[in-house]
C-alpha cells in the first residue's frame, strides 16, 4: 500500500531484536564465504579457474570453525532464546500447515514462525554441528582411523550438497518476500502483513498493549490505531496484502 | 541452538503479563519437534561417518561406468568419492598443446634434451589400466593411461653415475614433485600423453602429466615440463607441507588403502 494514501492504517510489529538480526547476518556472511570456497574446492572447472588451493582452504576451515559463534552467543540475549524456543515447539496447527495445500491462504493460525521455518531452522542448526564435527575430524587427521575419516568425508560432502540447497531455497523465499526481508533488516514488520503471514503472532501482539511494539505513533493518537486495532484478537487476513 | 531452546523455562513473550498466565501463546507451549529433530540428524550424521566408507565403496562400484560416461557432466557434482577432483595450487595455468609444450630432461645426465609432443608421440608407448588414489580419500577405479616409461627417457638421456633421484617441475611454474632414481624405474611410472582414453586435458595436468602407478596422486604431477636428475631427492610441493615423501598407496600418510599397483 502507498503510505502517501492510507498513512494512519500502517502500523508496525516488532519482529527481531539487533542483537538477532546481527546474529542472523553475521551467519549469513560466514555461510556464504563457506559455500562460495566449498564450491571452489568441490567444482572441478571452479577449482582450476581459481586455483589457491591453500589459500582457499584456510579460509574455508576457518569460516566453518567460526560459523556457530554468533548463534552460540546469541543464546546470551532473551529474545534470542525466545525465538529459538518458539522455532523449536510445534503445535497441532503447524503440523495442519505442513499436511494442507492451502496452507498459505491464511486459514490456519501461523504463529510467528510457520511450520516450513521450523524444520529449516532445526535442519540448518543440525547440519551446522554435523559439518562442524565432521570437519574437525577431517582437519585434524590424528584424531580418528582412516576409515571414520572417508565416512566424515562423505557425510560432510552430502550433508554440504543438502544444507546448499536448503540455503538456496531460504534465500529465494526471501526474495518473493520483500516485508519479511524488511523484518530481517530493519527489526520491524507490517501489521497487515503479519496477520496474513503470522497470524496467531499478531493476535499476540493485539492481545497485549502496543507500547512494546515499536509502532509509529499516529498523530493524536496514544499509540494505539483504532481502526486495526480492535483491542481483542485479530482475524488472520484472508487477502495478501499488496505491499 | 534449538537445543538449548529446550532447557529454557517457559517464558511467556512480553507482551503478555503475568496476570496473563494462560495467555502463553501454542508456540512456546508444543512439542520440541525441532530438538527432536536435530538429536536424530545428529546420530544419522555419526551412524553416516561409521559406516561412510562402505555406503561411498558401494555406491562407488554402482555407478563408476555411469559416471565415466555421463555426457552432462552433472554427475561428477554428486559427492560420491570415486571421480577425480581438479586440485591447483596457483591462479591460473598456461593452456599448451603441440606447438608449444616442451619437456626438458636436464641435471645430471650425458645428453640433455628438450622433447615436444610430437616427439614423445614418436616414443614406444606403454598402456596401464590402474586406479588414481587420492590422499584425500577420493579413489577413481581402472583409469586407463598411455604414454611413454619414464625409464625409457632416462636410458634416452643418460643418467650420470652420481645421479640418485629425480624432480619433475611444472609449467603452472609452482608444482613440484620428485622419486628416487629407482622409483622412476618402475614399469609404472609413465610420462602419461593420454588418460580416460583421450589426450591428457588441461584441467586433468594436460598435454602431459606424469602418472605414478603406485603412490598417492599428489607424486604424478600435472603439467609436467621439467625432468632434472639430482644427487639426493628434493621434497615437493605437498611434501613441505606435512605428506610423506615415499608415498606408496597403503603404506604411507597414515592411510591404509588397497594398493593401487
Amino acid at each position: 500500500m502507498a503510505v502517501g494514501t492510507r498513512p494512519a492504517k500502517r502500523v508496525d510489529l516488532a519482529r527481531f531484536t539487533l542483537g538477532e538480526r546481527i546474529v542472523h547476518w553475521l551467519t549469513a556472511l560466514l555461510t556464504v564465504i563457506c559455500m562460495a570456497t566449498a564450491a571452489v574446492l568441490y567444482i572441478g572447472s571452479l577449482s582450476i579457474a581459481f586455483g589457491h588451493r591453500q589459500i582457499v582452504e584456510t579460509i574455508h576451515i576457518y569460516c566453518g570453525y567460526a560459523l556457530p559463534i554468533p548463534m552460540l552467543a546469541g543464546l546470551a540475549m532473551r529474545a534470542y532464546r525466545v525465538d529459538a524456543r518458539r522455532l523449536n515447539r510445534f503445535s497441532p496447527d503447524d503440523w495442519r500447515w505442513l499436511r494442507s495445500r492451502s496452507r498459505r491462504d491464511g486459514h490456519i493460525p501461523v504463529g510467528k514462525f510457520n511450520a516450513g521455518q521450523k524444520l529449516n531452522s532445526a535442519f540448518t542448526a543440525a547440519a551446522i554441528l554435523i559439518l562442524l564435527g565432521t570437519g574437525i575430524l577431517m582437519h585434524f587427521t590424528g584424531l580418528a582411523d582412516v576409515a571414520y575419516r572417508t565416512g566424515a568425508t562423505f557425510v560432510h560432502d552430502w550433508v554440504a550438497l543438502a544444507l546448499g540447497i536448503v540455503v538456496l531455497g531460504h534465500i529465494s523465499y526471501a526474495a518473493r518476500d520483500a516485508e519479511s526481508r524488511r523484518g530481517m533488516r530493519t527489526g520491524v514488520v507490517d501489521a497487515t502483513w503479519a496477520r496474513y503471514e503470522h497470524g496467531a503472532w499478531a493476535a499476540e501482539h493485539a492481545d497485549g498493549e502496543a507500547h512494546d511494539q515499536h509502532a509509529p505513533a499516529p498523530a493524536g493518537s496514544d499509540g494505539r490505531e483504532p481502526a486495526s486495532d480492535p483491542g481483542g484478537p485479530v482475524e488472520p487476513a484472508r487477502v495478501r496484502p499488496q505491499l | 541452538m534449538t537445543i538449548t531452546a529446550g532447557t529454557e523455562p517457559p517464558e511467556a513473550p512480553e507482551q503478555s503479563e503475568a496476570e496473563r498466565p494462560e495467555a502463553v501463546p501454542a508456540e512456546l507451549t508444543g512439542a520440541p519437534v525441532g530438538r527432536r529433530l536435530v538429536l536424530g540428524l545428529l546420530g544419522l550424521g555419526a551412524a553416516g561417518v561409521v559406516t561412510g566408507r562402505a555406503i561411498q565403496d558401494w555406491l562407488a562400484r554402482r555407478l563408476s561406468s555411469l559416471q565415466q560416461n555421463d555426457p552432462t557432466g552433472l554427475s561428477d557434482l554428486l559427492p560420491l568419492g570415486n571421480n577425480f577432483r581438479y586440485y591447483s595450487i596457483v591462479g591460473s595455468v598456461p593452456v599448451k598443446d603441440a606447438s608449444n609444450y616442451e619437456l626438458k630432461i636436464s641435471g645430471l645426465v650425458d645428453n640433455p634434451v628438450t622433447l615436444t609432443l610430437p616427439q614423445l608421440r614418436a616414443m614406444m608407448q606403454t598402456d596401464l589400466t590402474l586406479d588414481f588414489q587420492c590422499v584425500t580419500g577420493w579413489r577413481v577405479l581402472d583409469v586407463p593411461w598411455r604414454g611413454v616409461k619414464l625409464a625409457d627417457l632416462l636410458d634416452a638421456a643418460g643418467v650420470k653415475t652420481e645421479g640418485r633421484a629425480v624432480r619433475f617441475t611444472c609449467f603452472d611454474d609452482a608444482y613440484t614433485e620428485s622419486l628416487t632414481l629407482q622409483q622412476a624405474r618402475r614399469d609404472d611410472v609413465i610420462v602419461a600423453l593420454e588418460m580416460l582414453g583421450e589426450p591428457v586435458t588441461h584441467d586433468h595436468g594436460g598435454p602431459v602429466r606424469l602418472y605414478v602407478g603406485p603412490m598417492y596422486g599428489y607424486k604424478s604431477a600435472k603439467w609436467l615440463s621439467g625432468i632434472e636428475i639430482t644427487g639426493e631427492v628434493k621434497r615437493g610441493y605437498w611434501e613441505g607441507r606435512g605428506y610423506d615423501i615415499d608415498a606408496w598407496v597403503g603404506e604411507s600418510n597414515g592411510r591404509n588403502d588397497v594398493p593401487t599397483s
